[in-house]
């Protein structure tokens, strides 16, 4: 926050300064390019190691022409939707519970840390066998690596409400309604915000595996259909998506993170 | 014992009664959840004969030899990040890029290039490896202190002298928290490549194997094996961590 005003004095070489490295970071990965399409051009590389860059376009907008891209991405979205809502409220309504209530810590915190030791990854084999391989199997498997972040920022963003604000609350008598709205909840909400960051991100690695393992459809099962097909193609523009809806989830919540941080600086 | 043990104790009691309950009945389908003797018997059978401590051998030395590998190339790299500024401009956004890639969506394509045997196993754990260790090597070094690197200036010391006085411990921290992410990161890498890329040993072929034949006492053994090998190398990696910053608490 001292820094602000600083950059905001000399705006015009800063900012001609980061276009300039901005300019020189795409340097390195368009040489690249480059040798990448000559060489496939020239047979340095064989198509069938990595096809060329124009290929990789082609296959990308055969995808796109055809619908199938569009509709792989709407299903693993809607599955991420669907699990990540299922395990952030679960993880919320846990970890809660588990900040709120001494008795309710005791009660479920080993066993919930040793239920999150277990790796969502790990998880998937056993699941098929108990749900199949239907969406009940992603459901469950993404509502499971979203909760544990989601609950364990959750229970410590409450935990670590400091004890004065509760005791300014006490001096104003506040009821046990008002004390959350009013106290707890505020303080709290930074660290539940990075909690749902983390879901979400943990939520999206989640889709891939489970679609890697058991799927019919989705950018998961886009890559394994590449993979048997050999069409590398198809498989180098499944990881650009998958890499760049990740990202963009990712920021989506990183901007609403930085919202709620700037919201709190002032108090 | 403390209440607080006590009522932790509670519910794993709770649900290990009912998993008895169920399968003594027969309440539950004993395919589908055998009785706690079962893997009991399973666990048993397998450390005494059915070769489970060498498939757990196999599977940790392959997360081992990823992980180093993966690590081996992070630490300079992130070093070269942390301390050029051309580096950091002409590589920063190329390897942000590709970090991007969801960590298992590189299973196929390593597939492609490397087959499913050994070679491929540890070139995708190198690679879940390798970024958190290169970006946190880079944060660790950037940030170095630039009192002490004004310090350094006024001692005239030498390039190497900045690098081992000065970058070296004021990155430390950081590094080993990024050699802890990779370490876990190598072994989630482990599981997925001995679930996606299934020839071979390793417990997580044994998972695998244990789905195929519907052997759910030697998939629930598995599973349980991954978790608890996790959890050391987490526990390992913690206590390390502590121990080589112990320093800094004076």
């Amino acid at each position: 926050m001292i820094a602000a005003p600083a950059a905001r004095a000399w705006p015009g070489p800063r900012r001609r300064l980061a276009r300039a490295s901005a300019a020189a970071g795409l340097i390195v990965p368009l040489s690249l390019l480059v040798l990448w399409q000559m060489g496939a051009h020239r047979g340095w590389i064989t198509p069938q190691i990595l096809p060329a860059p124009d290929a990789v376009w082609a296959a990308a907008a055969d995808l796109w022409d055809s619908g199938d891209l569009q509709a792989n991405i709407a299903v693993s979205l809607r599955r991420v939707a669907e699990g990540g809502a299922a395990g952030t409220l679960a993880g919320l309504l846990l970890g809660a519970a588990m900040g709120l209530s001494p008795a309710i810590e005791d009660y479920l915190k080993p066993t919930f840390l040793a239920l999150a030791q277990v790796p969502s990854l790990a998880l998937i084999p056993l699941l098929m066998m108990l749900l199949g391989i239907g969406e009940a199997l992603k459901l469950v498997v993404i509502a499971k690596a979203t909760l544990v972040p989601v609950a364990l920022n959750t229970h410590r963003g409450i935990r670590a409400v400091p004890a004065d604000y509760k005791e300014v609350g006490a001096l104003f008598r506040f009821s046990r309604a008002q004390t959350l709205r009013r106290i707890v909840l505020p303080a709290a909400a930074p660290p539940i915000f990075t909690g749902l960051r983390y879901g979400l991100s943990h939520a999206w690695l989640a889709l891939v595996a489970v679609e890697l393992l058991a799927s019919t459809e989705g950018l998961g099962y886009l890559l394994v259909w590449g993979r048997q097909m050999f069409q590398l193609d198809t498989v180098l523009v499944a990881m650009a998506a998958i890499a760049a809806i990740g990202l963009a989830l990712d920021r989506s919540l990183a901007f609403g993170e930085a919202r709620f941080a700037r919201w709190r600086a002032p108090a | 014992m403390s209440r607080r043990a006590l009522r932790g104790a509670v519910l794993p009691m709770l649900l290990l009664a009912a998993w008895e309950g169920a399968s003594r009945t027969g309440l539950a389908d004993p395919r589908l959840l055998p009785s706690p003797e079962a893997v009991a018997a399973a666990a048993w059978h397998g450390a005494t004969g059915g070769g489970l401590p060498g498939h757990l051998a196999i599977s940790i030395c392959r997360d081992l030899a990823g992980f180093a590998l993966g690590a081996a190339a992070g630490l300079p790299f992130g070093f070269l990040l942390g301390l050029s500024r051309v580096a950091r401009t002409l590589l920063g956004p190329g390897f942000d890029a590709v970090r991007q890639i969801a960590v298992f969506a590189w299973i196929p394509l390593i597939a492609m290039w490397f087959g499913i045997g050994e070679t491929a196993k540890i070139v995708f754990i190198a690679i879940a490896a390798f970024a958190p260790v290169a970006l946190n090597t880079a944060e660790g070094v950037r940030s170095a202190s630039r009192d002490l690197l004004e310090v350094g200036a006024v001692f005239r010391f030498t390039r190497a002298q900045r690098i081992r006085r000065i970058f070296l411990p004021g990155a430390l921290p950081s590094i080993l928290t990024g050699v802890h992410l990779g370490l876990i990161n190598a072994w989630l890498a482990t599981i997925g490549a001995e679930y996606f890329m299934t020839a071979g040993s390793g417990i997580g072929g044994l998972v695998i194997e244990g789905r195929d034949r519907f052997d759910m006492a030697q998939v629930m053994l598995g599973v349980l094996l991954l978790a608890t090998t996790g959890f050391a190398f987490n526990a390992i990696a913690a206590a390390g961590e502590k121990r080589l910053l112990r320093w800094r608490r004076v």
